[in-house]
């Protein structure tokens, strides 16, 4: 079991770089990946907000959907605007299905005559199949699985990139466009799992170890693992799929409204649309939102929240500690009659119900370059 | 004072007279990385070998720390309430979690010593 179960992990190109780093290697949505370097956590954490992290984020799926077809294709499949994504622009995305509920998020790109997509590692093989079903006319997807993906992140992201790629400082929130780094021909989006500026770039396999050593090799940067970029992202307020998303939540019950544009909302078009635009009309029985518990112990994924009354009115579906909030924080799904700031609940922990507060979200302002 | 004595849980204990001081090893904390939260029993609270006595959080996870020996709990560290990141700075010094009355001293001379302990971490 334990053999086969250790065969069937992936390893990302960067993993002998992880290796030599010191990286705690753990199992992640089929692959092997750095949990923590021996900075710890809390230090990665801290090198995002203040300096710049790398983050090897090649588990994800990189997909190009080409053909003339190819954005009514995947409007049908996901209520975002891509017919008014300017070339060359990115936008965050969701696949939902016929009940309305997200089958994963994405991010979409307009690279002129072909669509950039970036997929969750664990949904990766399932969405492909959900495209291949339902792309219909003049399209064609490609997996680019000869690519690696790694993000820089962090205020001093910009300036480190500009030095290895001129021009690269000029890049808005959420451009993604061909960038040149170091000689490397690379897609870079001003984008990431943060809150912070920053990039994600997509680069040829082969050059991808060579680009994260020369990133690594300037003084602002150090390595980051997926611990760190869980407890960034959830400062940051941003879900995770398969704790924060999943096939039974809804984007209105997410609070994920804005990433559905007005034309795509009112028109429809996509699966669930009756189911969604009914709960715009009418609003969602349950709503995400932040919660901040009074004291210090943190309230994890899974914990039971109740009222007053000790009656259960949601549940905890991302939660720890905050280390740039210095407290714990977490998110969840509440009865939307309860999702007011401010309004109080209780997690329930150990047996124990600790008072908490729901609180508005993101934890730590959002710090994108919007140019 | 007795020499230290370490559980397979990674707990080490250290009686001198009749109370005994309990936290947890240098190698756990190292394992779990930054700590920030410690739940403490109660004081008074009867602990039972091998059964749950603090709740440690890290940044990733919550670890149950387990009594080293059956007994009763009769001092905490308050000092983590507010600086759980002692136990990682100094995990087998101020680090302490609590201090327990044994009901069976001879439950922890059962346990390994820190050669027997460095041996059982290397594996």
């Amino acid at each position: 079991m334990e053999q086969a179960s250790a065969t069937a992990v992936k390893q990302t190109v960067l993993h002998a770089l992880h290796q030599e780093l010191g990286g705690k290697i753990v199992p992640f949505a089929g692959y092997a990946l750095p949990v923590q370097y021996p900075a710890g956590i809390m230090a990665e954490h801290r090198q995002a907000r203040e300096a710049a992290a790398l983050f090897d984020v090649s588990h994800m799926g990189q997909l190009r959907l080409a053909g003339a077809d190819r954005v009514a294709a995947l409007e049908a499949l996901v209520p975002a605007d891509i017919a008014g994504l300017g070339v060359g622009r990115q936008r965050y995305g969701f696949f939902t299905s016929a009940d309305g509920g997200i089958l994963d998020d994405l991010m979409v790109s307009n690279q002129g005559d072909w669509l950039f997509l970036v997929v969750n590692a664990a949904c990766k093989e399932a969405d492909i199949a959900h495209l291949r079903k339902g792309l219909k006319g003049d399209v064609s997807l490609t997996e680019l699985s000869d690519r690696a993906l790694v993000a820089l992140q962090g205020p001093k992201a910009a300036a480190v990139l500009a030095r290895l790629a001129p021009g690269a400082e000029t890049f808005r929130f959420m451009d993604c466009r061909p960038l040149t780094i170091d000689g490397v021909a690379c897609l870079a989006s001003r984008s990431g799992y943060t809150g912070e500026d920053g990039y994600e770039i997509s680069v040829p396999a082969a050059q991808a170890e060579a680009l994260a050593r020369r990133l690594l090799a300037e003084p602002e940067v150090a390595p980051a693992g997926l611990g760190a970029r869980d407890s960034l992202r959830l400062e940051a307020g941003l879900c995770l799929y398969g704790h924060d998303l999943d096939g039974g939540t809804t984007p209105v019950e997410a609070d994920l409204v804005w990433a559905m544009q007005k034309r795509r909302r009112q028109e429809g078009g996509f699966p669930g649309a009756a189911v969604v635009q009914r709960q715009l009309a009418e609003g969602p029985s349950r709503r995400r939102v932040g919660l901040r518990p009074d004291g210090r112990a943190p309230v994890r994924e899974g914990t039971v929240l109740t009222n007053d009354q000790g009656e259960v009115v949601g549940k905890v579906t991302s939660g720890g500690f905050g280390p740039t909030v210095g407290a714990p924080v977490a998110m969840g799904y509440v009865d939307a009659a309860l999702a007011a700031e401010g309004t109080p609940l209780q997690a329930v922990v150990r047996g124990k119900p600790l008072p908490c507060r729901v609180a508005a979200l993101p934890f730590v302002p959002h710090n994108y370059f919007r140019g | 004072m007795s020499e230290k004595r370490y559980t397979e849980d990674h707990e080490w204990v250290m009686v001198s007279g009749g109370e005994a001081t309990v936290g947890i090893s240098n190698h756990a904390q190292e394992q779990l990385g930054d700590i920030v939260f410690v739940e403490l029993p109660a004081i008074g609270k009867a602990l039972a070998k091998g059964k749950e006595a603090a709740v440690v959080e890290s940044v990733k996870a919550a670890s149950e720390i387990y009594a080293p020996a059956d007994g009763e709990v009769l001092a905490v560290n308050e000092a983590l309430n507010d600086e759980p990141g002692k136990v990682n700075s100094d995990p087998e010094g101020d680090g302490w979690f609590f201090k327990m009355k044994l009901s069976n001293p001879a439950q922890v001379a059962e346990l390994m010593d820190e050669a027997a302990y460095k041996a059982f971490v290397a594996g």
